[in-house]
């Protein structure tokens, strides 16, 4: 998608470095910044898979705390209702539980395009927010459900350990891996066959068709492995935050997926996962140092929208190939 | 036996009788032009034939097949492809990759996630391949002059090796001196062989230069059809339709 020609070994080349120094930072920074830097690879993994669906499938959704929530609430009902607190068995419930609706909700919408598009993926996401909202006896209601520290590959965090070590470390790490991972299959996922499919029913629907992709049904495999992806992340990120609430399955919330998207860049690859570490970053400080934080994001917005249209990513790319030209 | 068959086939919008109880056919291995003034139902009855609209009426028969309520994917895989009358490409993925992707999809390999397209290394020599005939670059296809995107939009239809290839209006919008080598290229992959090309065309040199014969569209109807000459020397379509192009056309001949 970006006019850098994409081989793997070039991306593997640019992406070992960063994956080394995300590797050593926890023995550099204090555990409290290991924690920040976790969400931000866990709103990346979200928006990874919410750019599958706006950058590359052309499809621009308002409903992705759906699956967020999905992943999360998840988490909450097997510690609940079945008193387990294996992280694996987390993913698993996560995943199946956030597959499962993407797939009934996809097929509803991928019909449609645009606003149209975008206003049904927001209903049904709602759907999901008031029911967690009115049924409280099963989800808290605005209390939430609260998560203890799981065990990770069947250990036990060691009883008396200080959660917030746990989390800045083993913890940080089973991210940082599972970040890897999902980053790099979504990497051959946009550069595959069925990845130049969905680009090409971006590009041009009726054109896409008459190559003989089947493009809604290529939208409805798009749209599951997105909701999968952001599905995980939701998974991922109940345990570091010890809680659940209604909040992430709000529509404000797909909001800011979709702002960590745009302000990465969705142009680009590496965008949504810039977008969702900067965005975290954003957040956290605007949040702790004044009490008018939205207005701070409003303010990055509309700024973003004028000067950086194509996003932290997207603008350093243009950069990078001005600069090579002129070289 | 004609390769494609059309009997009674009839495409009313409102009152516009845009295609009418119209009897078309197509032989095995002909380049046929499909002239007729503006809103003539050129487009509608390849639209039709295609599956991008429903007929109100009327059969479609494809190699003595009926595939009048065939879905689009399905006529793509029995072997009739098109281009569109306005260009459309991939504008955001290279030429090469448009004309890849083509290949991918005939060949039911866009359902893989897991591969690189760029390591199915048999997919890009056949795209080369297509591109080398249709003269190659490599660019992002929305950079391109309109000559090219036109080539390009025939290479990918043509990618898909169809039997049966419609190309709506493949010149328009080109300079006058890029239409010969387009046409050039369509009619040298026509008469390589297994193609059959029907192309939509407005401008009569071009008509009567490369074709093999013709059929003249008027208000949905069939009007005329013949070889070139016999389109040249019907007097019901040089006066009522042709009259003054095809009197330009003979003058500067003269
Ligand atoms: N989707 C549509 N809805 C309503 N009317 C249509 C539609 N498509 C075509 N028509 C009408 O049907 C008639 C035939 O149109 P068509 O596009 O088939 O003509 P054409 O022969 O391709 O003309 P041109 O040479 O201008 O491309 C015209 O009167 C047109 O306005
Ligand atoms: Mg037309």
């Amino acid at each position: 998608m970006s006019s850098i020609p994409a081989s793997p070994k070039r991306a593997l080349l640019s992406a070992i470095p960063i994956a080394v120094i995300l590797f050593f930072l926890p023995l550099l920074v204090a555990p409290y910044q290991v924690t920040l830097l976790a969400y931000g690879l866990i709103f990346a993994i979200a928006a990874l898979g919410f750019n599958l669906l706006l950058g590359y499938t052309g499809l621009l959704s308002f409903g992705h705390s759906a699956y967020f929530g999905l992943g999360a609430y998840a988490v909450a009902f097997i510690v609940k209702y079945l008193e387990i607190t294996s992280m694996e068995v987390f993913l698993l419930g996560g995943v199946l539980a956030s597959a499962a609706v993407a797939a009934l909700f996809g097929f509803l919408c991928v019909r449609y395009t645009r606003i149209f598009f975008g206003i049904l993926t927001l209903a049904l996401s709602q759907v999901l927010w008031s029911l967690a909202f009115k049924f409280y006896w099963v989800t808290g209601g605005t209390d939430g459900l609260r998560v203890p520290t799981p065990s990770l590959m069947g250990v036990r965090n060691p009883a008396g350990e200080d959660k917030m070590i746990f989390l800045a470390h083993r913890y940080y790490y089973y991210v940082l891996v599972i970040f890897l991972v999902g980053a790099s299959v979504m990497w051959v996922i946009v550069h595959s066959p069925f990845g130049k499919a969905l680009q090409a029913i971006r590009d041009n629907e009726t054109r896409a068709e008459f190559v003989g992709v089947q493009v809604w049904r290529y939208r409805w495999v798009a749209f599951l492995v997105s909701g999968i992806y952001t599905g995980l992340a939701g998974t991922l990120w109940v345990p570091l935050n010890g809680l659940t609430t209604p909040d992430i399955l709000h529509w404000t919330f797909s909001g800011k997926i979709v702002f960590f998207t745009v302000l990465g860049g969705f142009q680009t690859f590496t965008g949504p996962i810039i977008g969702g570490v900067v965005y975290n970053y954003l957040e956290t400080y605007a949040v702790g140092h004044t009490v008018y934080w939205q207005m701070v994001l409003g303010v990055v917005l509309v700024l973003l929208v004028l000067v950086l249209p194509a996003g932290i990513a997207g603008t350093a790319n243009r950069l990078i190939l001005k600069l090579r030209r002129e070289a | 036996m004609s390769l494609l068959e059309t009997k009674s086939l009839t495409k009313y919008f409102g009152d516009t009788h845009a295609v009418d109880h119209v009897d078309f056919s197509v032989a095995q291995g002909e380049l046929l032009a499909l002239i007729g003034s503006n809103g003539a139902g050129k487009t509608t009855l390849v639209n039709l034939i295609s599956g991008l609209l429903r007929p109100d009426s009327g059969t479609i028969l494809f190699q003595g097949a009926d595939v009048t309520v065939m879905s689009v994917h399905d006529r793509i895989r029995a072997g009739i492809a098109r281009s569109f009358q306005l260009v459309t490409v991939f504008d955001q993925l290279d030429m090469l990759d448009n004309v890849c992707l083509a290949i991918f999809a005939r060949d039911g390999k866009t359902r893989r996630l897991l591969s690189l397209a760029n390591s199915d290394h048999a997919v890009s020599e056949e795209a080369l391949g297509v591109l080398r005939e249709f003269g190659k670059a490599n660019l992002l296809a929305g950079g391109l002059a309109q000559g090219e995107r036109k080539l390009l939009d025939v290479a990918i239809a043509y990618a898909l090796r169809p039997k049966l290839l419609f190309l709506d209006e493949p010149t328009s919008g080109v300079s006058t001196r890029e239409k010969a080598p387009i046409m050039d290229i369509i009619t040298s992959i026509v008469r390589s062989g297994k193609i059959t090309a029907v192309i939509i065309e407005h401008d009569m040199d071009v008509v009567f230069r490369y074709s093999d014969r013709i059929v003249v569209m008027h208000e949905g109807a069939i009007l005329a059809e013949g070889t070139p000459d016999e389109i040249r020397r019907n007097e019901q379509v040089t006066t009522t339709l042709l009259g003054t192009r095809l009197e330009a056309h003979e003058h500067a001949r003269a």
